[in-house]
C-alpha cells in the first residue's frame, strides 16, 4: 500500500477597485483589452504603484489563516520571459511574504484535521494568450489583477483533504469579501503536487506536478488519477518520473514536460516600490476586523447551541446566512425556532427570490418578534410561518399582520359560546359521538364549524377552549 | 541675440516682448540643424511648437530632453535599434510638467544606448562629439543634451544620471549638471536603467537656471512611489544665503594633494593642482574645507559595486524590450524565436555583454556573492559618507582626473585613477544624495568639472553652496563658441 502526499499551491484573484499597480479597473470583461493601462502593458518608463486594497486583503486573507504577518510590505521581481508577461519579470513576493507558517482546520469524516500553509503572498496576474494555428492573440484584461498564491506544506493526504480544504479555502475568501473566488472565471485555480510512499516509509517519493485546475472536481479527478497511476509504476517495480502533468477532460492527467532543472527566476527586491512598515498597531486594527469564520461559528453552533451537525453545516456555510441567524439570536430568540425558521422558511424564500439574507424584507428582529409569539403560544408555527410568507410578499412587519388579525377576530365569550350552540344544535351527531363514544375528532370538526359560522372571524384558541367546555359540560349533564 | 543665453536672461527678453517664444523656438532649431552633421546632439529635432500660456519661468524656453523620455507622439528611440521605430502613447511626468509649465521642446538628444555608458558613442544614431574638441567626447550617457547646452542651442536640457550620466558629460562639456536627490524628482516616464539609481538631472550653464528648472519639476508624483514631499519655497530664491561657516570635506583618497604625485599624467596633476587652487578659493568665501580619509578598498569597489548593481537591474528593466508589445520585431518560427532574434539584432554587443552580466550576477548561486555583497558595498559607502556629513555640510572633489579623452583614448580600468578618481560620483546615486557639477577651470582650452555633493533632501543648500562657488571660477555662462552663425 502507498501513502499520497500531496501539497497545493492556489491562486485566487482578489476582489479590488483597480489593479495591483495600476489604476486599471479589476474587472472582468469579455471584451479584449478593454481595462487595460500603459502599467498593464510594460511599456518602457512605466513605475508599479502598490494597491493598498490588495495589500490590506492578502493580509487580512494571511491573519485569518493564522499566519504570521511581516513587519513590512516589500515585493519581489521573478524575472523570466514569456509573451503573457508584459514587462518580462511578474512583481511577486518572496523576501517577506504578507503571511507566513499558519494553517486552516478541516473537517474530514467527522474528525479535524489541520492543513499547514507555508506561505501567502501578494502578486499580479499574466495576461491571457489565445492560440489559434497561425497566429496567437494577447488579451491584457488580466494582466496586473491582485492575484494571492497559498501554498500549503504537503501534509494532505488524499483527494477528499484536498477538495475539503479548497472549499474551505473559498468559503473563507467569501466570508472575509476579499474575493468572488469563482473558478469558472478562474478567479480561484490551484496547482497540484503528488508523490507515493510506501506506507511506513518517510522519504518521500518522487514529486509530480500538475499546474492550473480550475474546478474543484478536476483536482479530485486528478488525484484520484495520478494515486492510481502512480501506484501502477511503483507496483512494477517502476520509476516514477519527475514531471509537469496536465489534466485532460476524461480526467485523465497526461505529460507535458520533464523537469529538468528547476528556472532560476533571478529574483530581487523590486527596487519601485520602496518598504511599506506595518506596525503593530495597524495590523492590531486589521485584526480586530476580522469576521468568526465558519469553523467556528459550526463549532459554538454544535457544541454551545446543540445544533444538529447538518444544520450547523447549513447555517455557517456563508457568512450572511449566520451573520443573519446570529442576529436574530442576540435579540433573544428562541434557538431551536430560529433554527427551524432558518432552515426553512428562510431558506426556501431566499432560494425562490434568489437574494441574499441582507437584501430580505424580513430584518433580524421583526423574525424574533414572530418567533417570540410562537414561543409564547400566542400562535401556531404554521400559523406563523404563514405570517412570516405573507410578511415578505406584502412587506409588512409580521406582528403587525398577527395585530391586524386580533383586531378583527372574536374574543368576546358569549358572541363565541352563541355560534357553539348554534353549531351543536345543526349537528347533533357528532355531540353524540363525543359523549357517547369519546370521539375527540370532533372538536376540530366543530372548530371548523364555528369558523365557517363566524366567517372566519371566531379567535381560534379561545373557541377551542370553548368548545372544549362546552363538550364537557354536555357530557356532564347527560350523566 | 539668443545662443548663449541663460533663462534668466531670456526671460526678460520674452517679459519685455522683445522676442516671442515662437522666435525662440525657430531660433534654437536653427542652432541644432546647424550643429547637427557635425556635433550629432539630437535623435530627433522638433519642427514646429505652440506657446502656452503660463506664469512659469520656463515659459517659452527653448530646452532638448534626452531620448529615454517617454513623450506621446514624439519618437522615443533611447538610442537603440530595438526602439528605433517606437512613438510612445504616454508622456513622462517630467514632460507633462515641462509642457504645463510652457518650455518649449526643441529635440530629443542622443544617448548611450539604454543610457548605459559614459562614452556618448554607443547611440544608434552615431557619435556625439564634444562642442570643444571634436576630436574628444562628450561623455555620457546624457551626451546629446550635454553638447546642445555647451553649443548654446538650447539654455537647458533634461537628462538621467544612474551613475554619473548628467554630471560626468556636464564636466566635460563646461556646463552645470544637477541631481537633486533620489525621489526629488519624478522618473515615470523615463526608460528605466537600474531603478534604484536611476535621477532625472538637468543640465544648465548656470546653477541659478539649474535651479529654475528644479522648481519647475520637483515634487511628489503618484505614479512614483520614491518621489518626496518637496518645499513649496523656490530653490532660485534661496542662492544667495551666506555659506560663511559651511563646512565640505574632500576624500584623500580621492583627490589628496599628493597622491598622484609620482603619476607621469601631467594632465591629471594640473587637474588636482587646480583643484585645490580652487579649494582654497573657496575658504576665502568662508568655507571650511577638510581632508578626510576612507578606506581605499571602499573606494576600489565602487566600481565594481556599481557594475553588479546597476547591470542587474538593468537586465530585469530591460527584460520588456522583446518585440511582443511595442518595439522593433523580428521575425522567428515561435514566439520564443522571435522573441530571441528581436533582442539579439536589437541590442549592440556592449548592451548584450551588460544583460549577460547582470544575468550572471543575479543568478541563484552567484547573488550572494555577487548581488548582495554589491548591496552591502552600497550601504557601506553610503553609511560612511553620512557619518562624514554629522561633521560637513558638503563633499567635494574634481568630476575627473583630467578633460574630456579623445575617442581613441583607451583607460587603464584597473588603474587608481580610473577606480576612484573616474567613479566616485556614483557615491550620490548609491545614497541619493543631492550632487552638482560645475566647470571651474580649463586646462589646454578644454573645461573641468568640479563636484559638489550634500545631504539628502538638502537641494538647497547644494544649490547655494555651488552658486557662491560659480562666482569665484569665472566660468559662469560659458558655451563652446564653434560655427560660423549667428542667432
Amino acid at each position: 500500500m502507498y501513502k499520497a502526499t500531496i501539497g497545493l499551491e492556489v491562486h485566487c484573484e482578489l476582489t479590488t477597485k483597480s489593479k495591483n499597480f495600476s489604476m486599471a479597473p479589476n474587472q472582468f470583461s469579455s471584451i479584449p483589452n478593454e481595462h487595460v493601462s500603459t502599467i498593464d502593458l510594460g511599456l518602457p518608463g512605466i513605475l508599479p504603484v502598490a494597491n493598498k486594497e490588495a495589500c490590506e486583503k492578502a493580509l487580512f486573507t494571511a491573519m485569518a489563516l493564522h499566519c504570521e504577518n511581516p513587519d513590512e510590505i516589500i515585493f519581489d521581481r521573478k524575472n523570466y520571459f514569456y509573451p503573457d508577461l508584459p514587462k518580462g519579470y511578474q512583481i511577486t513576493q518572496v523576501t517577506k511574504p504578507m503571511g507566513k507558517h499558519g494553517y486552516l482546520d478541516i473537517f474530514v469524516d467527522g474528525k479535524m484535521k489541520r492543513v499547514e500553509i507555508h506561505q501567502l503572498h501578494l502578486e499580479e496576474d499574466t495576461a491571457s494568450l489565445e492560440h489559434t494555428m497561425k497566429y496567437s492573440l494577447i488579451d491584457y484584461n488580466r494582466s496586473g489583477v491582485p492575484l494571492i498564491e497559498i501554498v500549503t506544506e504537503p501534509c494532505i493526504e488524499s483527494a477528499e483533504e484536498a477538495v475539503i480544504f479548497l472549499e474551505d479555502l473559498r468559503d473563507i475568501f467569501l466570508y472575509l469579501g476579499v474575493s468572488e473566488a469563482r473558478s469558472n472565471y478562474g478567479q480561484m485555480r490551484c496547482d497540484v503536487n503528488i508523490s507515493l510512499r510506501e506506507e511506513g516509509s518517510k522519504t518521500l517519493g518522487t514529486k509530480v506536478e500538475m499546474k492550473n485546475i480550475n474546478a474543484f472536481t478536476s483536482v479530485k479527478a486528478a488525484i484520484e488519477y495520478e494515486i492510481k497511476r502512480q501506484s501502477e509504476i511503483l507496483d512494477k517495480g517502476e520509476k516514477v518520473v519527475q514531471e509537469t502533468r496536465r489534466i485532460a477532460e476524461d480526467g485523465k492527467t497526461y505529460a507535458m514536460r520533464e523537469k529538468v532543472d528547476a528556472l532560476d527566476y533571478k529574483y530581487f527586491v523590486e527596487p519601485n516600490i520602496p518598504p511599506i512598515p506595518l506596525t503593530e498597531e495597524y495590523l492590531t486594527g486589521l485584526k480586530k476586523r476580522l469576521p468568526k469564520l465558519k469553523l467556528e461559528r459550526y463549532l459554538t453552533y454544535v457544541e454551545e447551541y446543540q445544533i444538529g451537525q447538518q444544520e450547523a453545516q447549513v447555517l455557517s456555510k456563508e457568512r450572511m446566512l449566520s451573520d443573519y441567524f446570529e442576529e436574530v439570536l442576540s435579540y433573544g430568540a428562541d434557538i431551536e425556532l430560529t433554527v427551524n425558521f432558518m432552515t426553512s422558511a428562510i431558506l426556501s424564500t431566499l432560494n425562490k427570490l434568489e437574494i441574499s439574507p441582507q437584501d430580505l424584507w424580513i430584518t433580524p428582529k421583526m423574525l424574533c418578534g414572530l418567533i417570540t409569539y410562537v414561543k409564547d403560544g400566542k400562535i401556531s408555527l404554521d400559523h406563523a410561518k404563514k405570517i412570516l410568507y405573507q410578511s415578505i410578499e406584502e412587506k409588512v412587519d409580521p406582528l403587525d399582520l398577527i395585530k391586524k388579525e386580533n383586531i378583527s377576530q372574536i374574543h368576546d365569550e358569549k358572541t363565541l359560546l352563541a355560534f357553539i350552540q348554534q353549531a351543536m344544535s345543526q349537528n347533533r351527531e357528532q355531540v353524540r359521538q363525543y359523549i357517547e363514544e369519546g370521539n375527540v375528532h370532533v372538536i376540530n370538526f366543530f372548530i371548523g364549524q364555528v369558523m365557517k359560522l363566524s366567517n372566519r372571524q371566531a379567535n381560534p384558541n379561545k373557541s377551542l377552549e370553548l368548545i372544549k367546555e362546552e363538550l364537557e359540560r354536555r357530557k356532564n349533564n347527560e350523566k | 541675440m539668443y545662443r548663449g543665453k541663460s533663462i534668466t536672461e531670456l526671460r526678460e527678453l520674452l517679459d519685455k516682448k522683445e522676442i516671442t517664444g515662437e522666435e525662440l523656438f525657430e531660433k534654437a532649431i536653427t542652432l541644432a540643424h546647424f550643429f547637427q552633421d557635425d556635433y550629432n546632439s539630437f535623435v530627433t529635432i522638433l519642427e514646429q511648437t505652440k506657446v502656452k500660456e503660463s506664469d512659469s519661468m520656463l515659459n517659452g524656453i527653448p530646452y532638448s530632453l534626452k531620448d529615454n523620455f517617454s513623450t506621446r507622439g514624439i519618437l522615443t528611440t533611447s538610442s537603440s535599434n530595438i526602439l528605433k521605430d517606437y512613438v510612445p502613447v504616454y508622456d513622462a511626468t517630467v514632460y507633462k510638467k515641462l509642457k504645463k509649465a510652457g518650455a518649449l521642446l526643441v529635440g530629443k538628444t542622443v544617448l548611450d544606448e539604454l543610457a548605459m555608458g559614459g562614452t556618448g558613442t554607443t547611440g544608434h544614431t552615431g557619435v556625439v562629439k564634444n562642442p570643444w574638441d571634436k576630436e574628444r567626447m562628450i561623455g555620457g550617457s546624457s551626451a546629446g543634451s550635454a553638447a546642445s547646452v555647451a553649443l548654446g542651442i538650447v539654455p537647458f536640457s533634461i537628462g538621467s544620471d544612474t551613475g554619473d550620466s548628467v554630471r560626468k558629460p556636464a564636466a566635460f562639456g563646461g556646463i552645470v549638471g544637477f541631481k537633486p536627490t533620489y525621489g526629488r524628482i519624478s522618473r515615470y516616464g523615463l526608460f528605466a536603467f537600474a531603478s534604484s539609481l536611476d535621477h532625472v538631472a538637468i543640465m544648465t550653464r548656470n546653477v541659478k537656471d539649474a535651479a529654475i528648472v528644479t522648481d519647475v519639476l520637483k515634487g511628489k508624483d503618484p505614479l512614483d512611489m520614491v518621489t518626496i514631499e518637496s518645499e513649496k519655497e523656490n530653490y532660485a530664491d534661496m542662492l544667495d544665503q551666506e555659506v560663511k561657516g559651511k563646512k565640505l570635506f574632500y576624500i584623500k583618497e580621492v583627490c589628496g594633494k599628493n597622491i598622484y604625485q609620482t603619476s607621469e599624467d601631467a594632465m591629471l596633476k594640473e587637474t588636482i593642482q587646480k583643484f585645490h587652487e580652487t579649494l582654497e578659493e573657496c575658504k576665502k568665501l568662508g568655507f571650511t574645507i577638510e581632508e578626510v580619509s576612507v578606506e581605499k578598498a571602499l573606494l576600489e569597489a565602487l566600481y565594481p559595486a556599481y557594475m553588479c548593481i546597476s547591470c542587474a537591474e538593468a537586465t530585469s528593466n530591460n527584460a520588456n524590450l522583446t518585440g511582443v508589445q511595442f518595439g522593433t520585431r523580428k521575425e522567428g518560427n515561435t514566439v520564443e524565436e522571435m522573441m530571441l532574434h528581436t533582442r539579439t539584432e536589437g541590442f549592440s554587443e556592449l548592451i548584450k555583454r551588460r544583460f549577460v552580466l547582470g544575468s550572471y550576477i543575479l543568478q541563484k548561486e552567484n547573488q550572494e556573492k555577487l548581488f548582495l555583497n554589491a548591496c552591502r558595498v552600497r550601504r557601506m559607502i553610503v553609511d560612511q559618507i553620512n557619518t562624514f556629513f554629522q561633521t560637513y555640510d558638503g563633499m567635494i572633489a574634481p568630476c575627473s582626473g583630467g578633460v574630456a579623452p579623445s575617442f581613441d583614448s583607451t583607460s587603464e580600468k584597473l588603474s587608481d585613477r580610473y577606480l576612484i578618481l573616474e567613479n566616485h560620483m556614483v557615491i550620490g546615486n548609491f545614497g541619493g544624495f543631492p550632487s552638482i557639477t560645475i566647470p571651474y577651470g580649463m586646462i589646454q582650452n578644454l573645461p573641468i568639472g568640479l563636484n559638489i555633493t550634500g545631504r539628502v533632501k538638502e537641494d538647497a543648500q547644494v544649490l547655494n553652496m555651488a552658486y557662491q562657488i560659480e562666482k569665484i571660477t569665472g566660468m559662469k555662462n560659458i558655451y563652446a563658441k564653434v560655427g560660423d552663425i549667428d542667432v
